[in-house]
């Protein structure tokens, strides 16, 4: 896989693991701040990532690694809409809690 | 011990630390300050295993332009922080036991979990990474040759996410003045002077 002895794929999931897993525990502790959450949800595809690029290169396969580049893409466009809402969002209710998003009464 | 484990360990304890300080932190400026460690670690971490165009996409993307972005608006928002972190510690214990129990999970699945001694053979690569060639160079081959079509949407869903962001936050203000170049190359001679005949020995 690579050239450091006794690093192998398990290693490199345990980390992407313990990264998701720190996501979902943000994403559960601080419910109140979108803007938490939204990091929270960048850690994860950081971890998804992580598992990609472990796998590539652990199969020689570079499939992985293109795939790494459209989840990037696509955490980078979620990023943005997600903050350009929040900012909208605060500007007419001058919040970001959460549980003040009930304006369409969904 | 090699210099690569070495590092693997320290890019990796840092991402993990950086990330639970990421969730644990009380002012969300220092939360994206952790998640610029974590994004840095990571890509320490993809160097590590030979991605090096990988690495250096989550260094430019991700520290450059995404955490850059949470920084502005975090700062940009005058948001009591304090007041949305209440209900912090009642969270806490659910927060820790889903987490727990995920990663136990995700533990015994990737414990018990082995490549099948065949397996690796009978797999072929859909694009097996080439032995002469750097990585930057190899991806590049790939992504404008066998790609290039989801290359194509990728750069698509970026125009729209920024036409997005810039609709979702345009505004126009009332009562601000503008230049309306149309009205002022429309503007006729006769309706921009007037002549006055003024008797002498008057005013206006």
């Amino acid at each position: 896989m690579d050239s450091a002895a006794g690093i192998g794929l398990e290693h490199y999931l345990t980390v992407g693991a313990i990264l998701f897993v720190t996501g979902i525990f943000g994403i559960f502790l601080n419910r109140k701040n979108i803007i938490i959450i939204l990091m929270s949800i960048e850690l994860m595809l950081l971890a998804v990532n992580i598992n990609f690029v472990a796998f590539s290169a652990h199969l020689g396969d570079l499939a992985g690694q293109i795939f790494t580049l459209f989840v990037l893409t696509v955490a980078a466009a979620e990023a943005a809409i997600g903050l350009a809402i929040l900012v909208c969002f605060f500007r007419n209710r001058g919040s970001i809690a959460v549980e003040d998003v009930n304006m369409m009464k969904g | 011990m090699t210099v690569a484990t070495i590092a693997f360990y320290l890019f990796a304890c840092s991402a993990i630390a950086a990330g639970l300080l990421t969730v644990l932190a009380r002012n969300p400026v220092h939360s994206v300050l952790w998640l610029i460690l974590a994004f840095f670690s990571c890509s320490g971490l993809f160097v590590l295993v030979g991605a090096e165009f990988v690495a250096m996409l989550l260094a430019i993307v991700y520290v450059g332009a995404v955490a850059v972005l949470f920084l502005f608006v975090v700062m940009m928002l005058d948001v009591d922080f304090a007041e949305l972190r209440a209900g912090f510690s009642d969270y806490l214990p659910v927060g820790v036991l889903i987490g727990l129990v995920l990663l136990i999970q995700l533990g015994l699945v990737a414990g018990s979990w082995v490549f099948a001694d065949a397996a690796p053979q009978l797999r072929t690569a859909v694009a097996p990474i080439p032995a002469d060639v750097e990585n930057t160079r190899a991806l590049g081959r790939l992504i404008y040759t066998d790609y290039v079509l989801l290359f194509q949407l990728a750069g698509m869903v970026l125009l729209v996410a920024m036409i997005g962001a810039i609709v979702l936050t345009l505004r126009h203000k009332p009562g601000v003045k503008r230049q309306s170049v149309i009205d002022q190359m429309h503007r006729e001679r006769h309706e921009a002077v007037e002549l006055k005949d003024i008797k002498p020995g008057q005013g206006i």
